[in-house]
């Protein structure tokens, strides 16, 4: 990935006009993703924007790079068959948790599993907003809604749950208006080589306003969310006060010098090591009880890339048996002449 | 052109077990014969025992063989195999010369471990790379499965050891459809006095048969052979492979990678095989996670700027649909293999029809035309292969490629094209002046109607597509109502106008009779064979073949208004028929219709043609 410094937002700026609803939080991602882009400096011609359908996949038409709205819940396959094309381009799908979870699961947790070098935006809702308001796969046991008006009665997914069933090497979360930490984790998602997931939990204002105020609202959101920092011990809290301990295999929220728990007991993260057991616990808080729910990058480890992987064996298989066209391949099989 | 060519269906085929002396190869290669003889077949067998009765086991001097010829005309047990069943190493190494090109090796893979590679004297741990052997050959583990399905018999290590040869006859029932209840009565009658051992056979042949069953084996009977061979160097081929070749000269001739996203499904695998080996000429082939990933990841690399093709059978094809959908939409080229094979449903995975070609027209949501071919031979799927590729680049649009299960596993010699004998296909590049300029838009169009292709990567060529209405002129979303009529004329249009891009089709047989046999598509050398013969018997027929069927051939129309009587015959029930019927309604179409999961016979095309003549 090559980088410079030289783009700013705007350079990545279509000059379609923005058609989501008023307030909706969409907003402030498409914008923390222009700066992201601009900070990481890949030129927009060699940045493309993949996505499938729902109110979170207009997005490619207010980019101006190369951008493709395909169709329901099949970006991944879309993007996976580009970036395999041309590794050089950086890759980009936007999704949300109806396409990427229910429609595309099965793509989902493939992309994931293959490591392919793209960087899937899940914006997480919980509800179906493009055909007004259904519940999703994320949308809580019990969830009313215009499709379940006795409530839901299944769980739901949690996508970071399914990325690390599928092995997945990086897991960011944010928030919609947390506009600092969403420009950081998509940046760091797109410097990570392999399938980066960057949960943004996303407020539709039309359809499931205020779904994730209990975690959100300024009142609490301090208390309830922690932003994880690699190298960085876990505190969080208005006061910083609080941190998260080893609690036998578990994890605990404690109050820094309370209860004999010094600073010294705090963990650190540690986004890079390998084992999934400790990121997995940190990702799966949910905010609502005594834990807080995890922000920032939960988990970035090193792994060789799908689309790297078919380049390379492609140049090694032609460096050894070095055919250099369709009939010279086939001239070294078995023929005969006739005259 | 088409070249002439002559469909023969093997009137016999050649079997040939080989195995150590004792794994009973006589008794399977016996009961097979018996089972044919049973059936009205003409059998000649030969029994190649070794000199030692008891030769070292899995030795070269221990191989015993049995080599049987079924079918009409036999006279002699047949020079070469069109199977071998190789039991071990050993066999293997003394009996696949015997093989003939486009056959099949069968082998025990249990018996292919170091040490029996060692007792046969192999140099190196690939025994079929060692022997030189270009024939396919299908690894089973028939001893493994063989004591897996007499687990629960109670018989020692040993006995059931001996029902290995039976696994293979089972096998080999399933691949020239054998009935299992005659060859469980040969069994029956050797095993009188011992009902356990009895009881163990069949289980072991009705588990060969199911093997067979569920991996789809499958043995092309067929050859399809020029009369008149053109003088050159020659190879053998099936139409899989050269679909595979063929997209790969499309590659060359446009200056575009190859990438191929599909999912395993009989019986068009084999170019997913044959793709995924052919990294040595840079083609990326992707296995992906279901069909839809096959074709969209296909679609992803198009947008890309590679040559992108998917690759499936009918029920792939169905799943395909929206993304095809969205390729028609999006403008992009984009080549859908189909080898047909029995429908609906999963229908019969092995055996060939015709029976997708409403589906390959007509099978999208909205008004959704697209370009279909369909090759005519196994050699011909070279060509038409290459054919999809250049209509799909230079027309901006998907091409559906319609193969089928007899083409696509039928064997052919093949006269090796020079690179020359094909065009350049000229990939619609954005103009460098546009591009300079800033004054391109990506839904202008070329001459043919199409859109430009950029590469990714392109500075100033930056763009959106999807699968919204786009407005005509500026390419952003629109859901006025007539700028949409205009764009499903467009691509209408579009696609109509590849007929002035593809060659008129050709009278073939007798052209100044009344009668026209027409057909499409993999029955070209049946119904060449059938028109023929009856142009020799003094009943003479024009003969017309279609391979490009949308858009079909600019001078169709003419053609048809020449003749009293139109016959198409078809692997269907009267696909191509209705097709032409609502195109030229003028024209009464008759019809010879087969869906039988086997391809024609020469003499039922004949006999039905000279009925409809007199009628």
């Amino acid at each position: 990935m090559e980088e410079n410094k030289t783009f700013t937002p705007a350079n990545f700026k279509s000059d379609q006009a923005v058609r989501w609803c008023p307030g909706c939080g969409d907003h402030a991602i498409l914008n923390t993703l222009h700066k992201a882009m601009a900070e990481l400096g890949i030129a927009p011609h060699m940045t493309a924007v993949i996505s499938g359908i729902g109110c979170s996949s207009r997005l490619p038409y207010y980019m101006n790079t190369y951008g493709f709205h395909t169709i329901h819940g099949r970006a991944a396959a879309v993007a996976t068959g580009y970036k395999v094309a041309n590794p050089e381009m950086t890759v980009w799908q936007i999704s949300g948790d109806g396409d990427g979870l229910a429609i595309g699961g099965n793509h989902f947790i493939h992309a994931v599993r293959r490591n392919v070098d793209i960087n899937i935006v899940l914006f997480n809702n919980k509800i179906y907003g493009l055909t007004k308001g259904q519940y999703s796969p994320t949308s809580d046991r019990g969830f009313v809604s215009k499709s379940s008006p006795y409530g839901t009665v299944e769980d739901p997914f949690i996508p970071a749950e399914l990325v690390f069933g599928a092995r997945g090497n990086f897991f960011a979360r944010s928030i919609d208006v947390e506009l600092a930490t969403s420009q950081a984790v998509l940046a760091a998602a797109a410097r990570h080589k392999g399938t980066s997931v960057v949960e943004i939990l996303q407020n539709c204002v039309i359809f499931n306003n205020g779904i994730h105020n209990a975690i959100t609202d300024r009142e609490v959101r301090a208390e309830r969310t922690i932003l994880l920092e690699h190298g960085k011990k876990m505190l969080f809290g208005k006061e910083k006060n609080r941190g998260l301990v080893r609690d036998g295999f578990l994890l605990k929220a404690v109050t820094v010098g309370e209860d004999g728990y010094t600073l010294d007991d705090v963990l650190v993260h540690d986004a890079h090591t390998p084992s999934n057991f400790l990121h997995q616990q940190l990702a799966m808080m949910d905010g609502l009880g005594e834990l807080p729910l995890a922000l920032g990058v939960i988990r970035d480890v090193a792994a060789p890339t799908y689309d790297e992987g078919v380049s390379q064996q492609v140049e090694e298989v032609r460096a050894k048996k070095g055919f250099s066209t369709l009939r010279d391949m086939i001239l070294a099989g078995e023929t005969w002449t006739v005259e | 052109m088409l070249e002439n060519t002559n469909v023969k269906t093997l009137d016999k085929v050649v079997v040939r077990f080989s195995g150590d002396s004792g794994d009973g190869m006589q008794l399977a290669g016996n009961i097979f014969t018996n089972v044919s003889a049973g059936l009205g077949n003409q059998v000649s067998t030969f029994p190649d025992y070794p000199a030692e009765i008891r030769a070292p086991q899995g030795s070269l001097g221990g191989v015993s063989g049995f080599q049987v010829s079924v079918g009409t005309g036999v006279h002699t047990p047949g020079d070469g195999c069109d199977v071998l069943i190789a039991m071990n190493a050993a066999a293997l190494k003394t009996n696949h010369r015997f093989l003939k090109p486009g056959g099949v090796a069968i082998i025990d893979i249990d018996s292919f471990k170091e040490a029996d590679l060692k007792k046969a004297a192999y140099t190196t741990s690939d025994p079929v790379a060692e022997l030189g052997i270009k024939a396919q050959v299908v690894e089973v583990p028939v001893t493994s499965m063989t004591k897996a399905a007499l687990a629960d018999s109670g018989l020692d290590n040993k006995s059931m050891l001996k029902c290995r040869n039976i696994f293979a006859l089972g096998l080999v029932c399933w691949l020239f459809d054998r009935p299992l209840e005659a060859a469980l009565r040969h069994l029956r009658n050797k095993f009188a006095k011992k009902p356990a051992i009895y009881e163990a056979n069949a289980k072991v042949l009705q588990a060969g048969y199911d093997y067979g069953h569920n991996i789809h084996a499958s043995v092309s009977t067929y050859r399809i052979e020029s009369p008149d061979p053109k003088p050159g160097v020659y190879t053998d081929i099936n139409g899989n492979t050269a679909t595979a070749w063929g997209l790969i000269m499309a590659s060359e001739k446009c200056g575009r990678p190859l990438f191929l996203g599909s999912y395993p499904i009989t019986p068009a695998t084999d170019i997913l095989h044959e793709l995924a080996k052919r990294k040595d000429l840079g083609v990326k082939a992707c296995q992906m996670e279901d069909e839809i990933a096959g074709v969209c990841s296909a679609i992803g690399a198009s947008f890309a700027g590679d040559l992108a093709v998917t690759s499936t059978s009918g029920p792939g094809l169905a799943l395909k649909s929206e993304g095809i959908g969205l390729a028609v939409m999006a403008e992009l080229p984009l080549v859908v293999i189909d080898v047909q094979r029995g429908g609906p449903s999963t229908g019969l995975p092995t055996k060939t029809e015709q029976t997708d070609l409403m589906q390959a027209l007509y099978g999208r949501n909205g008004e959704s035309p697209l370009a279909v071919v369909a090759p005519a031979s196994p050699t011909d799927c070279f060509t038409m292969a290459f054919e999809a590729c250049r209509i799909a680049i230079e027309h901006s649009t998907p091409v559906i490629l319609l193969s089928d299960a007899f083409i696509g596993n039928g064997a052919s010699a093949w006269r090796i094209p020079t690179a020359d004998e094909f065009p350049t296909i000229k990939t619609p590049d954005v103009p460098a002046d546009m591009l300079a300029n800033g004054s391109w838009r990506p839904y202008m169009r070329t001459e043919n109607l199409g859109r430009y292709w950029p590469m990714s990567g392109t500075e100033g060529a930056q763009h959106r597509l999807g699968g919204l209405e786009k407005d005509q002129v500026s390419g952003a979303i629109s859901t006025d109502g007539v700028n949409h009529e205009k764009m499903v004329e467009l691509r209408r249009e579009k696609i109509a106008r590849i007929a002035n891009d593809i060659p008129a089709v050709e009278v073939m047989g007798d052209a100044d009779s009344d009668t026209l046999l027409i057909g499409w598509g993999g029955t070209y050398g049946h119904l060449r064979t059938a028109a023929e013969e009856l142009c020799r018997m003094g009943k003479p027929v024009a003969f017309a073949h279609f391979r490009y069927i949308n858009p079909l051939p600019a001078n169709t129309g003419e053609v048809l208004a020449r003749y009293k009587k139109v016959i198409v015959a078809e692997l269907n029930t009267g696909m191509f028929a209705d097709y032409l019927q609502c195109r030229f309604p003028e024209t009464r179409i008759l019809r010879i219709n087969k869906v039988q999961g086997q391809p024609f016979a020469v003499s039922e095309v004949m006999e039905q043609t000279v009925k409809l003549m007199e009628d």
